[in-house]
């Protein structure tokens, strides 16, 4: 208030809006990325300590030496390696097919011309507003019609194309393949075939390995469909074994459940160490703005 | 002077945005009726194909038929199902385990979904300071959470909320609260449910936020406190507006997932029967239950269909909501 006009209207072009950050918002900040690690954190000391540890009060807060065992025990339970080889071959083809197949949908809705094209975009987001519970009772129906109960076919085949995937990549080669580009390839005499190789892909590589990205996690977390289809242990999923984990050995042993549990997670965090940064700019880059 | 100035400015940036929707509209193949190339057609079709097909017999033809199926006393040992009308229906509206799920889902979906949209705006409003520092750091964090299966983080929560050894229970008795028992009583699994939802997505959703904030032109916020608007009063005047459609996505979203709430009930509880007195038995998991464990197909394709008429109707709701708030807010 006693500032001079001078100094009143520098402020005022700085913005009360964004002045600096208090200690609180640093708080609160460092309370999240707290919040964020600790059930992973405390996966591992429930899984590394003994029953006795964990039953006490106050309960062991540090990580024990007997995750080696618990580990045994859980691969006494379930054939956890089988298990996260089916979900790593299985989330890798959907991945692929689903970038493939959305980068081609998501081109020819971006940037090509054809009749009803408006249309079939509305078309493609309205079906993401369908439960997916509605259908449900018949879709499985339906796999036992094509003998694909007990399958990864019934897991594969349903995923290789979404709507998500075609409208995240839509507005990908929207907003990253200027027109101009697609105008003189088509001037020089470039078929879309071309196009699509040639300018689109390079273009929007680095957006189909984020998508490629979720669809693995989606796939790598995903449990009610797998858990209906699977029936052999040798064919489940890593969720799938989980839930078989939790339903056996529930009440009776935490520490199994809570191994398992960190051996499904483990190699996500891990993952996610290397590719967290582009999957945050991913899913900043897939909002709806405005 | 200066006054003038920023209105050319202004005009100048005002000229140019013109231009650009101008131009984006003369590129917009249906803005004027137009002749299609037959062959661009052609290779357009062929790439949108694939996904209306898987759609057609695995999202589509399912859908219709479960309708069908609603109709029977299906059972998928016997070979010849017999139709009985609209009996599924008539036993649906007078279960009870159903209206104690559709209970429990509404619940958990406000306890999951209106909290945590308060955080990821507050989250997201201290992110996008420009003094803020690591901030690569603060939105990896955020996100960590959201990669995680749903199911390893029901048995990690389901221990940390634990009635005896819980680490939940036991910090609040150190300041003298508890113990709750966060699976037997009601309400508590419920917040117990929404806890994992919310410590799962708020991350996420508070990127989605961050990215509709840092679309909003800082000439709003400029003139804003040209006008001597205080910082809650732009808060409220400018940013959220601004966020309308954002925050309705996330409702609509939230909504559906909400609906389909399943691995932290059936891991909390163990089985599909949502808790001893099915305290939080949710819709997806009463379907579920249906097909795998009671083997009764027509019944659970008729709450398959009992949960869509929740879901348009709450759509409805929120559009009709959402659009007299944005009249308000607009004006």
């Amino acid at each position: 208030m006693t500032a001079t006009p001078v100094e009143a209207k520098k402020r005022r072009r700085k913005g009360k809006y964004f002045r600096g950050l208090s200690p609180l918002s640093y708080g609160i900040l460092l309370f999240i990325a707290f919040a964020s690690f600790f059930p992973f954190y405390w996966m591992f000391v429930v899984a590394s300590n003994g029953q006795d540890v964990i039953a006490r009060v106050p309960p062991a807060i540090k990580p024990g030496h007997n995750f080696i065992n618990e580990y045994h025990a859980v691969l006494e339970v379930v054939p956890f390696g089988r298990t996260m080889l089916n979900t790593v071959v299985i989330a890798l083809i959907i991945a692929f097919a689903q970038v493939f197949f959305s980068a081609m949908a998501g081109f020819a809705f971006a940037k090509l011309s054809f009749p009803g094209r408006k249309f079939l975009v509305v078309f493609v987001v309205a079906t993401m507003m369908l439960p997916s519970q509605l259908g449900l009772v018949p879709l499985f129906m339906m796999m036992d019609k094509f003998n694909w109960i007990d399958n990864f076919k019934a897991l594969i085949v349903p995923a290789i194309v979404t709507a998500f995937g075609v409208f995240w990549m839509r507005q990908v080669i929207d907003a990253q393949v200027p027109n101009e580009l697609l105008e003189a390839a088509k001037i020089d005499g470039a078929g879309v075939m071309r196009m699509f190789r040639s300018i689109i892909v390079p273009v929007i590589l680095p957006s189909a390995f984020v998508l490629g990205l979720f669809s693995f996690l989606a796939t790598w977390n995903d449990y009610l469909w797998p858990l209906l289809i699977l029936n052999s242990p040798e064919h489940y999923t890593v969720q799938v074994a989980l839930t078989q984990l939790n339903t056996q050995a529930y009440g009776i042993d935490y520490n199994i459940v809570m191994a398992g549990s960190f051996m499904a997670t483990a190699p996500l965090v891990l993952l996610f160490v290397f590719v967290g940064r582009r999957l945050v700019a991913g899913v900043m880059d897939g909002a709806v703005k405005g | 002077m200066t006054s003038t100035s920023a209105v050319d400015v202004d005009r100048s940036k005002r000229g140019r945005h013109q231009r650009e929707r101008v131009k984006i509209k003369s590129d917009h193949p249906n803005a004027k009726k137009q002749k299609y190339d037959k062959a661009e057609s052609r290779w357009a079709f062929l790439f949108i194909s694939p996904f209306y097909v898987i759609f057609l017999i695995f999202g589509l033809a399912p859908i219709i038929f479960s309708v069908a199926v609603s109709f029977f006393n299906w059972n998928p040992l016997e070979e010849q199902q017999t139709f009985i009308g609209l009996q599924n229906f008539k036993d649906l509206v007078i279960d009870p385990i159903f209206w104690i799920s559709v209970r429990n889902t509404f619940s958990i979906w406000f306890f999951s979904t209106i909290p945590q949209m308060f955080m990821a705006i507050g989250i997201a409003s201290i992110l996008r300071s420009p003094k803020l520092r690591g901030r690569v750091f603060w939105q990896t964090m955020l996100l960590l959470p959201n990669i995680t299966s749903a199911i390893a983080i029901a048995v990690v929560f389901g221990q940390m909320f634990g009635r005896d050894f819980g680490i939940i229970n036991i910090l609040l008795s150190h300041i003298n609260r508890g113990p709750v028992d966060w699976i037997e009583n009601t309400l508590p699994s419920h917040i117990a449910i929404a806890t994992m939802i919310t410590w799962r997505w708020v991350g996420y959703n508070s990127l989605i936020f961050l990215a509709s904030m840092n679309a909003i032109s800082k000439d709003l916020y400029e003139s804003a406190d040209l006008d001597g608007a205080s910082r809650f009063q732009q808060f409220r005047y400018v940013t959220l507006p601004q966020l309308k459609n954002t925050i309705t996505f996330m409702v609509i979203v939230g909504t559906i997932g909400g609906l389909q709430v399943f691995a932290e009930p059936a891991t909390l509880g163990g089985s599909y029967d949502g808790g001893t007195s099915n305290q939080f038995s949710t819709l997806t998991l009463y379907l579920f239950k249906q097909v795998a464990v009671n083997g009764t197909y027509g019944y659970a394709a008729a709450i398959g269909i009992g949960i869509t008429v929740l879901v348009v109707i709450i759509s409805a709701i929120n559009f009709f909501i959402t659009r007299r708030i944005s009249g308000e807010g607009s004006k």
